[in-house]
């Protein structure tokens, strides 16, 4: 067999021998924006199917929460900038072949219903927390908060067209939370020269996977039993479309190209097999969802577990494909 | 207009020059180069053992995918299909280095994306680039694919060549000859 040995004299950091240009920072972030969008998708999406006094944790309380992580991850985006005193000129530009300047855009536009969502729901919320928890000082922040809004001069002006739109605020603001959750993947996926990146798959596989890791926070931060057993139905359902949408991935990469293949053996057999298949697929999918089967057939589990399964397996999933993708290549020695 | 660059595999030796007079020409920080040299050995000893050498740098696609992903148009493709970024409006994101499949690009100290500029400077002077014309065996040859008489097209026409990683798509402009 004839053999070529290749070695280059590159010797540069972040790049050559091994790429790590994207890390722990980026991980992060497109864990926090799909959470961030699932949070969204649901708040509004059950707002419109009218379940907006029965369920107020999903509408009303845990949307709180998505603005919140879309500044930390629009934080930990400027944060990751090299250059970052110059990240003002992501706002200067409109590219539409750019995922990055998509991303920069729609977490921008969607941080207006994430931020006026909770704001106008905010008496609601704190009736909520009072009852649930008399003794919250998280609650006492909130009354603050409500007082100070009244005391503004533009924002119970901007309130009242929400509040008068809202309909119409939902269902833009659901197809920006889609969008949101999609961009998470596209991301990564719109390099082809990152063998395992480049699948069309993956922007449905991190939006599935970012609404599943929201369902399990609200799940786990319900108190209401029904509303509890309905997430447990949905996310088993999303589990399910993710395992499929995962074997698609392999079955693409698996009759691709001599470098997509070489990139889904970095999961089969590679450095990144274990991490993948047991704590990603095993204990992040398998066993939440026959914990979520045991307890929809009546037995009594802890809620917590499964749903911070969830959460932990979603977040290493995030941080298996940004390093995974980067460990893949052309040959091009 | 259309700047290429050949490359003879069967000359180089693999001297580091080109990466030397790179770094000088164009104040490269310590630390990081714009080219590079690949060594590639052929064949098990004590069968035919072969060693060649290629010189590496930016290969300034034709189809540029680092110009596509920059959220900010920082990286552009100037006359005679030069790709360059320009420093203040790099915002050191990164995307650009995902999307090269040569790893042609780096990030600077001072946090823009920096890379090969095929010395417009100097090309716009009516010179070759720095590694051009320091390299001892001549084994780099650059000039203006749209012009038959320049030397790269007739490097071109009367040589075998190939390029690196085709299958990428981005058209690269560096051409090797063997």
């Amino acid at each position: 067999m004839e053999e070529i040995i290749n070695v280059s004299g590159k010797m540069i950091p972040h790049v050559s021998p091994h790429l790590e240009i994207w890390g722990t920072v980026i991980a992060l972030y497109l864990f926090f924006g799909g959470l961030a969008a699932g949070l969204i998708f649901f708040a509004n999406f059950f707002y419109l199917k009218g379940k907006e006094d029965s369920m107020p944790m999903t509408v009303k309380v845990a949307s709180m929460i998505a603005p919140i992580i879309i500044i930390i991850g629009l934080m930990l985006l400027v944060y990751d900038l090299h250059h970052w005193m110059y990240f003002w000129q992501l706002f200067l530009h409109v590219r539409m072949e750019s995922p990055m300047s998509w991303g920069a855009w729609t977490l921008s536009i969607i941080m207006i219903p994430a931020i006026l969502w909770p704001l106008h729901y905010l008496e609601d919320i704190i009736e909520y927390l009072q009852e649930r928890n008399p003794k919250c000082k998280f609650t006492g922040l909130l009354i603050w908060a409500n007082n100070l809004i009244k005391k503004l001069p533009v924002l119970p002006w901007v309130m009242k067209i929400f509040r008068n739109n809202r309909r119409v605020i939902a269902y833009l603001t659901i197809y920006l939370s889609i969008i949101l959750g999609v961009y998470t993947g596209i991301l990564l996926s719109a390099f082809n020269a990152r063998p395992l990146w480049n699948s069309a798959i993956l922007g449905p596989l991190f939006l599935t996977s970012g609404v599943s890791t929201a369902a399990a926070l609200i799940m786990w931060l319900s108190n209401d039993p029904a509303e509890r057993k309905m997430y447990s139905k949905i996310d088993l359902l999303l589990i399910a479309v993710e395992l499929f949408f995962i074997i698609h991935l392999f079955m693409g990469m698996l009759s691709g190209g001599v470098a997509q293949v070489e990139a889904a053996q970095l999961f089969l057999g590679g450095p990144f097999t274990a991490t993948f298949w047991v704590l990603i697929v095993g204990m992040g999918l398998v066993i939440p969802a026959i914990l979520e089967i045991l307890e929809l057939s009546g037995y009594h589990i802890p809620i917590g577990i499964p749903a911070f399964l969830i959460l932990l397996g979603g977040l290493i999933f995030r941080f298996v494909m940004v390093y995974g993708g980067q460990a893949s290549s052309f040959n091009i020695l | 207009m259309r700047y290429a660059m050949a490359m003879d595999t069967r000359k180089c030796v693999g001297c580091s020059d080109c990466v030397v007079a790179c770094q000088t020409e164009n104040n490269v920080p310590l630390g990081f180069c714009r080219d590079w040299i690949v060594e590639a050995v052929k064949g098990t000893y004590p069968e035919t053992v072969q060693m060649h050498f290629k010189s590496e740098r930016c290969m300034h696609c034709e189809n540029t995918p680092c110009v596509r992903t920059c959220p900010t148009g920082a990286s552009h493709v100037i006359e005679g299909g030069i790709v360059k970024v320009t420093h203040n409006e790099c915002i050191g994101c990164g995307a650009c280095i995902e999307a090269c499949p040569y790893d042609a690009r780096y990030v600077h100290p001072e946090g823009y994306i920096d890379k090969c500029t095929f010395c417009d400077h100097r090309i716009a002077q009516g010179m070759n680039t720095a590694c051009v014309d320091v390299c001892p065996t001549s084994c780099l040859i650059f000039g203006d694919l749209d012009d038959p008489k320049s030397p790269v097209s007739m490097a071109l026409k009367e040589n075998d060549w190939y390029v690196l990683a085709p299958e990428a798509g981005t058209k690269p402009q560096l051409y090797f000859l063997k």
